[in-house]
């Protein structure tokens, strides 16, 4: 069943084309990378199926419902995007701060209950943040506050995941770890990445969408779409594919 | 509960120091002769100075300090920088250049005042959006300055009206400007709106805690932004107008109260707006028994004790901010 889907989409930035006429269907159990080169749109592109920003033509479905006939709280019981920076100008715990997550499923006068909480340490735990529960989250390190980021995604618990450079600022462990972790045992769930790592995304990734810098875009199963010659002209910088494990990796010349 | 237990240690604290304000003032004023004041009065000079004076006065001093820490937790989060304060944003002098363009005119009901005091907040705070946001992107701090450069406008506003003012008027415009609760007008008037404004904002709070983590998570976490924003906006000017005609421009309690609040570490705005509420009532009532005492039988306007209490905390905090 589609998940997320977008039907003869229009995206302009600026007076930029990011993407013209564009309809694709996003599955549950599905893992889609989204690449191109800075600029390119691709965070414009996440936030469009987000519903944070209003398309010039075409139609996005969430769970085969219009996104613009669904209220932002409909939305975000069904859909998550990872920012691709975080804003903190109050101080709070990192409970706190994850807790935020739940705010979808309460209702305005209802706190977190117990079960919320418990959620929100086992996805701390999850994502290596075990014991960081109490802490400031103004103390914490780049990464360790990407990872807040991602727990606050993960107990909200909507069946879309949009996430943009989810492994920003974190070390080749974390990376994968998070990768791992996203795209395990999500047969209901659908995740769109948006990767600078092709490599990640040959590793993570069943789909590709690629966002040419001239407002064309290309997308299909990661084999057929991630190729020496697709990514060579994607980046305008040469790419060679090498084997290793059973892996296709991608060098830059 | 810890913060709960912290909650009903600042009402404690309220209730005791408004009843202790009755017994400090320039006239000595026993225990019992205040007991008897309050039951059956049998000395009518002290039972004067009680009820009529001592007695609402706290009770606005308490009220204005609860508004403008309230109307302060508020702006912080709209503009998303625990800074703002309605003195600072200049939404409290465009509320008191309207109230002394009202007085000027021969206004003098507390409602028909508010009233002006409403639109001249919701005209400042608009002024501020307005130009901080022209290009469609603001950042908390331009904000921040853009409000400091119109609260500056409205100084120059109420210098014009002071001026031109006959002088019959100008002693007790001055003192209300700067903030002398003597001169306050409907102590239950202010209360009401203290009451109705906390219960709304309290129907905000668990969206606030939402909307202080930015605009676009706050979206995709299903605030409807434009509503969230637009009823902050009005509820604040709200806040600040009632406190603005109880006492004039009040400065820095908006920001003082919710930044010593937020250190305790209260941040949940359901636990945070209460706090800060009765927060700003025991500043203002501490401050303004301070601003009758200190020089009695002369008083001073309560503003000048925030603002020595306020300007040093509000550097100290911008030097580190800008640290970071």
């Amino acid at each position: 069943m589609s998940l997320i889907s977008c039907n003869a989409l229009s995206v302009n930035i600026a007076n930029k084309q990011v993407c013209e006429n564009l309809s694709l269907s996003i599955n549950a159990g599905e893992n889609w990378a989204i690449l191109g080169m800075n600029g390119c749109g691709k965070t414009t592109f996440l936030h469009h199926l987000a519903g944070l920003l209003l398309a010039q033509s075409g139609v996005i479905y969430i769970n085969e419902k219009p996104l613009h006939a669904l209220t932002r709280k409909e939305t975000a019981q069904q859909l998550s995007l990872l920012l691709q920076s975080q804003e903190d100008h109050f101080p709070g715990t990192v409970l706190e701060s994850v807790l935020i997550g739940r705010h979808p499923h309460l209702k305005s006068w209802q706190w977190e209950t117990d079960s919320d909480k418990q959620l929100a340490l086992d996805t701390l735990t999850a994502v290596g943040l075990d014991n960081f529960s109490e802490r400031a989250i103004l103390t914490l390190s780049g990464g360790e506050r990407q990872r807040v980021a991602l727990a606050t995604l993960l107990v909200q618990q909507a069946n879309i995941r949009l996430l943009d450079e989810p492994v920003n600022h974190l070390d080749i462990h974390h990376q994968h770890e998070v990768m791992k972790l996203l795209t395990s045992n999500n047969e209901n769930t659908a995740n769109v990445f948006v990767l600078h790592d092709v490599n990640l995304a040959t590793r993570y990734c069943d789909h590709a969408l690629l966002i040419y810098a001239d407002g064309t875009t290309r997308h299909g199963i990661c084999t057929e779409v991630l190729t020496e010659k697709y990514l060579t002209e994607l980046y305008q910088y040469p790419l060679h594919e090498t084997r290793h494990n059973q892996r296709r990796w991608f060098m830059p010349g | 509960m810890r913060s709960a237990t912290f909650i009903v240690l600042l009402a404690s604290i309220s209730i005791v120091l408004l009843i202790g304000s009755l017994f400090i003032g320039s006239v000595p004023i026993s225990l019992q002769a205040v007991w008897f004041s309050l039951v059956e009065p049998t000395n009518p000079d002290a039972s004067r100075i009680v009820t009529e004076l001592r007695l609402p006065r706290s009770l606005a001093a308490f009220a204005t300090g609860a508004l403008l820490a309230q109307a302060g937790a508020l702006m912080q989060v709209l503009v998303r920088n625990p800074l703002a304060d309605p003195y600072i944003l200049g939404v409290s002098g465009g509320a008191a250049t309207a109230v002394l363009i009202g007085m000027l005119l021969g206004f003098s009901s507390a409602f028909g005042l508010t009233g002006l005091a409403f639109i001249g907040a919701l005209v400042a705070m608009f002024l501020v959006f307005i130009i901080a946001h022209q290009n469609g992107n603001w950042t908390p701090t331009r904000l921040l300055l853009t409000g400091v450069v119109i609260a500056a406008g409205w100084g120059a506003a109420i210098s014009l009206i002071l001026t031109i003012s006959p002088a019959t008027n100008l002693h007790g415009m001055l003192f209300w400007l700067m903030g002398d609760l003597s001169y306050s007008y409907s102590v239950s008037f202010a209360f009401s709106a203290l009451i109705i404004g906390l219960l709304l904002s309290m129907l905000l709070s668990s969206q606030l805690n939402v909307l202080i983590r930015g605009d676009k998570l706050a979206a995709t976490l299903g605030i409807n932004l434009k509503q969230l924003h637009i009823k902050i906006y009005i509820l604040a000017s709200l806040l600040t107008a009632a406190a603005v005609v109880q006492a004039g421009t009040i400065g820095f309690v908006g920001f003082i109260v919710p930044h010593l609040i937020r250190l305790t570490g209260l941040t949940d705005h359901r636990l945070l707006l209460p706090a800060a509420t009765l927060g700003g009532g025991i500043l203002v009532l501490i401050a303004d028994t301070a601003a009758r005492t200190v020089i009695a039988p002369q008083q001073l306007p309560v503003g000048i004790i925030t603002a020595l209490i306020g300007i040093p905390l509000f550097l100290f905090l911008l030097q580190r901010n800008a640290r970071q």
